[in-house]
């Protein structure tokens, strides 16, 4: 393959997933500006092994390189990420696009008000673990096959399946106890 | 062995087959604990896929990454320009990212070699999900009575009736003269894109003979067994076709064989 045949073909197989990669990095990493720098890792990544690359479909391929991208750069800052808050509150400070979530996350006055049935789903899935959010963010946003997320996250077809589950559960529990929490007497 | 609780999840998301998913169906009617298990998984599914944001790359991202692309095509500079620009682009951000980029070039270089590797033997092979993907929608073309969406022997019929349906144009062949009848033809979606599926009959087999175009080149018949079902696949003038069926093998490959000398 020459350069730019594989440029090409790398135009064609693996660009076009970029919003499939910058979704799975933002849910993962929780902040537009390491998401970004996720995706853009990744991408080089993904180009320099794009040569052992022989299948058609680029975007589980690339999905696996993502995740793997993100889990070196979450051990390297593990020590900041033992506090949800803190590490939401670190990546807002630093970056203006993040928007209405981070703000409302320093915004007691918004607390309290935080009814909205779509912040708080979201709050819910930030919340739980990296293994299961991930598993989420495939099935239910990305509509990604049992099999390819599998493939991707390397463990059986089996355990995609019952962490689906107790992420769903534990989402579940978590909005029933935030409605509690803001809505019941 | 698993149980019905636990198997829940795969019946809402449609991955199971049609016997395990008629087996959780009877079960759930008379399981009030499933059913309201089976509820709320559904009820959160349907609330992240309505509720949660979808994040798109931002623009930017999207033309910083095209530019480095741009940029590589030309053989002179090569990967190098792709590196820098990356290298430049990532400097401002984060500790993190300057200390891959940088100083830890060597270090990401190895890791990235592992990881090359393993993901290259975790994933199955585009082709393996096809071959499957084919098979189960060929089972279920049978299963559901679902064969044909227009039911005609005449290709006058069969292949006017694509028109408007789909992007291209299947080359459609009757071969009644050789003992492979066409029977119709049906849209269907497989490998994340709508294809062209016509339907031909041997003796008592159907035969899903799938089409969609490709960049790929050319490719001769290629045969494969896989759960008592045959596939014969092919490339030709721009299309890929994917011959599905439980006739013996080499009866498929006469039909590919007789199909290709028409085209």
């Amino acid at each position: 393959m020459t350069a730019s045949e594989k440029a090409r073909r790398f135009q064609a197989i693996v660009l076009p997933h970029i919003d499939s990669a910058f979704n799975l990095a933002r849910w993962l990493a929780r902040s537009e500006q390491d998401a970004e720098d996720i995706v853009q890792e990744a991408y080089l990544r993904a180009f320099k092994f794009f040569d052992g690359f022989h299948g058609d479909d680029g975007r589980p391929w690339l999905l696996t390189i993502v995740r793997n991208t993100f889990y070196t750069w979450y051990q390297q800052n593990r020590a900041q990420k033992e506090d949800t808050e803190f590490d939401e509150q670190v990546h807002s400070g630093e970056t203006e696009v993040s928007g209405v979530t981070q703000r409302l996350d320093n915004d007691p006055e918004a607390l309290l008000i935080q009814k909205d049935a779509r912040r708080q789903l979201e709050r819910g899935l930030k919340a739980l673990s990296p293994e299961f959010r991930e598993v989420l963010v495939m099935r239910e946003l990305e509509e990604l096959s049992y099999k390819e997320i599998a493939g991707i996250v390397g463990i059986p077809i089996g355990t995609v399946m019952s962490r689906l589950a107790r992420g769903r559960k534990q989402l579940a529990e978590s909005l029933v106890s935030t409605s509690r929490v803001h809505d019941g007497p | 062995m698993m149980d019905h609780k636990q198997l829940l999840p795969a019946y809402l998301d449609q991955e199971l087959g049609i016997a395990a998913a008629i087996a959780i169906e009877h079960h759930l009617n008379g399981c009030s604990e499933c059913q309201a298990e089976y509820a709320e998984q559904r009820a959160v599914s349907a609330r992240l896929k309505k509720d949660a944001t979808y994040f798109k790359a931002p623009a930017s991202l999207a033309r910083r990454l095209q530019r480095s692309l741009r940029r590589d095509r030309s053989p002179s500079v090569g990967f190098k320009a792709l590196n820098f620009d990356w290298l430049r682009a990532g400097a401002g951000s984060k500790a993190w990212n300057v200390n891959w980029l940088g100083a830890g070039t060597v270090a990401a270089f190895a890791l990235a070699l592992v990881w090359g590797a393993s993901l290259y033997l975790a994933l199955p092979s585009a082709q393996e999900r096809l071959t499957e993907e084919l098979i189960s929608s060929h089972v279920r073309s049978l299963q559901v009575e679902h064969l044909s969406d227009v039911a005609s022997s005449d290709r006058h019929t069969v292949k006017p009736w694509f028109n408007g349906k789909l992007d291209f144009a299947p080359p459609v062949v009757d071969l009644a003269s050789q003992d492979f009848p066409l029977e119709g033809g049906r849209l269907d979606y497989v490998n994340g894109r709508t294809v062209a599926v016509l339907i031909y009959r041997h003796r008592r087999h159907p035969i899903n003979l799938y089409v969609w175009p490709t960049s790929d080149r050319d490719a001769a018949p290629q045969a494969q067994d896989r759960q008592g079902y045959h596939l014969v696949r092919w490339t030709l003038g721009g299309m890929k076709y994917w011959a599905v069926s439980d006739l013996a093998t080499n009866e498929l490959e006469v039909f590919a064989g007789a199909l290709r000398s028409q085209m």
